[in-house]
């Protein structure tokens, strides 16, 4: 027995920093991909530990819907200032005008499954060789088994039964001209180590994710934000409540949860309580039971 | 005990472990009891699993639905490839690598045990110690996993018979001179009716030790990791071109050995030069110390050529350097390995090219003894290696350090990982 104690949360930071640096060693064209998430947020900040005093070595890249929450475009920017990053973003909109993607119909509608052209084309068009991104296993089934160095051929796509082995800590990024690799460094957290994370580190986190008072109707059971685009059916009535998001992301498939947590201790007490995943709040992984292994493969995030 | 998850959280630690075997042995039902039990299973995929079972024709809830996630391991109703899942209690998180045990699936069970501090292997208490038992021990052994957990499960259908356990125990006694581990523990479990896994069994009083939990909760978890020698490969040079820090240099990467302070005298290995450590720096800030497995960087006190690839040691322990090592090799693709075949072989932060001089001979995973001579290692075989690299390797042997130890062979057509290895010396 000896002194040199290291708790999980840090042991945890630890090695995503090696892998953040793993990324920034092995390869010449990384980008960080930023949802204005909080697993997003957190491999920003760790990204910043990793390369202290130096400038974050790679640009953030936003792949927007157009059908943003304002405060998530707000915090992003504020963000970026503050960090002296780089930002790009890479617009859905655009894709559909150049007729690259049809926008889904329906009461449904989602621009979820679009943002796979909108992210593929936009890591062509700046040939990145990586995009970090903020998946974790514990969050999904298909993820549960994805790599953290996650190999995309050149059309972008993931094939989960011919996976590189990956062993202690080696990370093997070699690939051909035109592939990519997807890399997840918070890959071993679950959502109550990202928020004790937050809690420990004390890092600043969008208005969404604590209580607000908000227009919102219920469809199939989950409480979904209204706003001028989404549909509704006949008998969805918006109402007001006190909600916050337990996950950020595109206003059409992002569920929110009646909550009155106004603080990050809180929401660790909030989960540490529920008996429901954060996804099961997603209305874009109810499609089907391998919703998320198919879009992976064709090359989502 | 009552738990606050806002303060406890700073006190809890870190175990990984690794389970192999199929859903015959009971290993689902154990991994689904440990994550029932701990509430790490949520209502959401609790009914995603009784539809699929429903939909399935299955009575019962199938738990092995909770591990096996890839579309293609549903329909065949077996698991391919590692999956990691997670719990934690209010003493200690857990990552569990959840490996597939039959013979085809030794790739996977090699990577599994890769990152484990313990292994939990399950023996049928009607069949008692199997070839598949065996198998996993030896894999679970040649990684250097510190601690072994056997469960003797299905004790129910012996009748909580302490006869039948201790035969067992007597039976793996038999097994133990070819085993390396720190720890071996025994527990006598029904992963079906939770005797034993997190609750004591009301059903075999003769039982003395812990449940299965309690030893995963308070087993020594720094055991796998080695603090006497001073190792640490540079990742990434830190410059940041930056008014403020104009001529700031750091070194970055992770401690995979022993303990480093500032004043420290340093060598940088393969090239001899010394310095010493003027600084180790973390964010904002710099620590008094650091040792395994921090993430830091260190600024030396002198102008030295140093990149990625290079060790930093120090010159009372020095790691061994060498253009030829003789590996345990496990072959993880289907094209198998010849003599005399060219690789790119990569460790710590090292990149280098090796060609394989001779394959001495197989390892019969079943049994731990050498097997026939041979020329070629095919997907799954393990065998002891000689391989020359270009450039002279800084290691020390997988038995000593298992960071520093361990090699991964890469095609060079492919860029595929093909072999993995553990230096032998």
């Amino acid at each position: 027995m000896n002194t040199y104690r290291i708790k999980h949360l840090r042991e945890l930071e630890a090695e995503a920093i090696y892998i953040i640096r793993e990324v920034a060693a092995q390869f010449e064209r990384p980008v960080l991909l930023f949802s204005g998430g909080k697993d997003s947020i957190v491999l920003v900040h760790l990204s910043l530990k990793a390369f202290w005093p130096a400038r974050i070595p790679y640009p953030l890249l936003h792949i927007d819907t157009g059908h943003n929450f304002a405060e998530t475009l707000a915090y992003r920017d504020r963000l970026v200032e503050r960090i002296g990053a780089t930002l790009l973003v890479g617009s859905v909109q655009e894709t559909i005008d150049q007729g690259r993607v049809v926008e889904e119909r329906g009461v449904n509608a989602s621009r979820n499954v679009l943002q796979t052209t909108t992210l593929l084309d936009t890591i062509a068009r700046y040939r990145f060789d990586a995009a970090i991104g903020g998946a974790r296993r514990d969050e999904e089934k298909a993820r549960a088994k994805e790599r953290i160095f996650s190999h995309r051929d050149e059309f972008g796509q993931w094939d989960p039964k011919n996976q590189r082995p990956e062993l202690w800590n080696i990370f093997n990024g070699r690939k051909l001209m035109g592939e990519h690799f997807r890399v997840f460094p918070i890959s071993n957290w679950t959502e109550m180590d990202v928020w004790q994370y937050i809690l420990l580190e004390q890092i600043e986190m969008p208005s969404l994710y604590f209580t607000h008072r908000r227009k919102v109707f219920q469809r199939d059971g989950v409480w979904l934000a209204d706003a001028p685009f989404m549909m509704k059916r006949q008998g969805e009535e918006v109402v007001e409540m006190d909600v916050r998001c337990r996950t950020i992301g595109d206003v059409t498939c992002t569920g929110v949860t009646l909550s009155m947590a106004d603080s990050v201790e809180d929401i660790v007490n909030e989960i540490a309580a529920t008996r429901v995943t954060e996804r099961g709040g997603r209305y874009d992984d109810r499609r089907s039971d391998a919703a998320m292994e198919d879009r992976k493969r064709e090359g989502y995030f | 005990m009552t738990h606050n998850p806002t303060q406890g959280y700073l006190d809890m630690e870190l175990l990984r472990f690794t389970t192999a075997g199929s859903v015959d042995d009971g290993k689902s039902t154990l991994i689904g009891r440990l994550l029932y039990d701990s509430k790490a299973i949520f209502e959401d995929q609790m009914e995603a699993v009784r539809n699929y079972s429903l939909r399935k024709g299955n009575q019962d809830l199938d738990l092995s639905l909770f591990t096996d996630g890839l579309r293609s391991e549903r329909e065949q109703g077996i698991t391919i490839d590692v999956a990691y899942r997670y719990f934690a209690t209010p003493r200690r998180k857990f990552i569990i690598a959840d490996t597939p045990g039959h013979i085809q699936y030794t790739r996977n069970m090699v990577t599994g045990a890769s990152t484990a501090n313990a292994a939990i292997v399950l023996i049928d208490a009607r069949n008692g110690i199997t070839e598949q038992t065996r198998r996993h021990c030896f894999i679970a052994s040649l990684l250097r996993i510190p601690y072994l957990i056997v469960c003797v499960n299905k004790m129910d259908l012996v009748g909580f018979d302490q006869k039948v356990y201790d035969e067992i125990l007597a039976d793996f006694n038999l097994l133990r001179s070819k085993l390396s581990f720190n720890d071996i523990t025994f527990v006598p479990i029904s992963a079906l009716q939770g005797d034993n896994v997190v609750e004591k069994s009301g059903m075999m009083s003769w039982y003395q030790g812990s449940t299965l939990l309690d030893i995963l909760e308070t087993l020594d978890i720094q055991t796998g990791l080695n603090y006497t020698d001073a190792r640490f490969p540079v990742q990434y040079v830190i410059r940041p071109h930056d008014d403020s820090y104009h001529d700031y240099r750091s070194y970055a990467g992770r401690v995979e050995g022993g303990v480093f302070k500032p004043g420290d005298k340093v060598v940088v290995l393969p090239s001899g030069l010394t310095s010493t450590i003027e600084s180790i720096d973390v964010f904002q800030g710099s620590l008094p110390e650091a040792f395994p497995p921090q993430s830091v960087s260190f600024r030396l006190a002198d102008d030295i050529d140093i990149s990625r690839g290079d060790v930093i040691s120090k010159v009372d322990s020095l790691p061994q350097i060498s253009q030829e090592i003789d590996v345990m090799m496990c072959w993880m693709n289907l094209r198998p390995m010849k003599a005399g075949g060219t690789y790119v072989l990569r460790q710590t932060t090292r990149e280098v090219k090796c060609i394989v001089k001779e394959l001495y001979h197989k390892i019969d995973i079943n049994t731990l003894e050498p097997g026939t001579d041979t020329n070629n290692l095919a997907a799954n075989e393990i065998g002891l290696v000689n391989l020359k690299v270009a450039k002279p390797l800084v290691y020390d042997a997988y038995s000593r350090n298992r960071q520093t130890g361990s090699v991964i062979l890469v095609d060079e057509g492919t860029n595929e990982t093909v072999g993995v290895g553990m230096i032998i010396g």
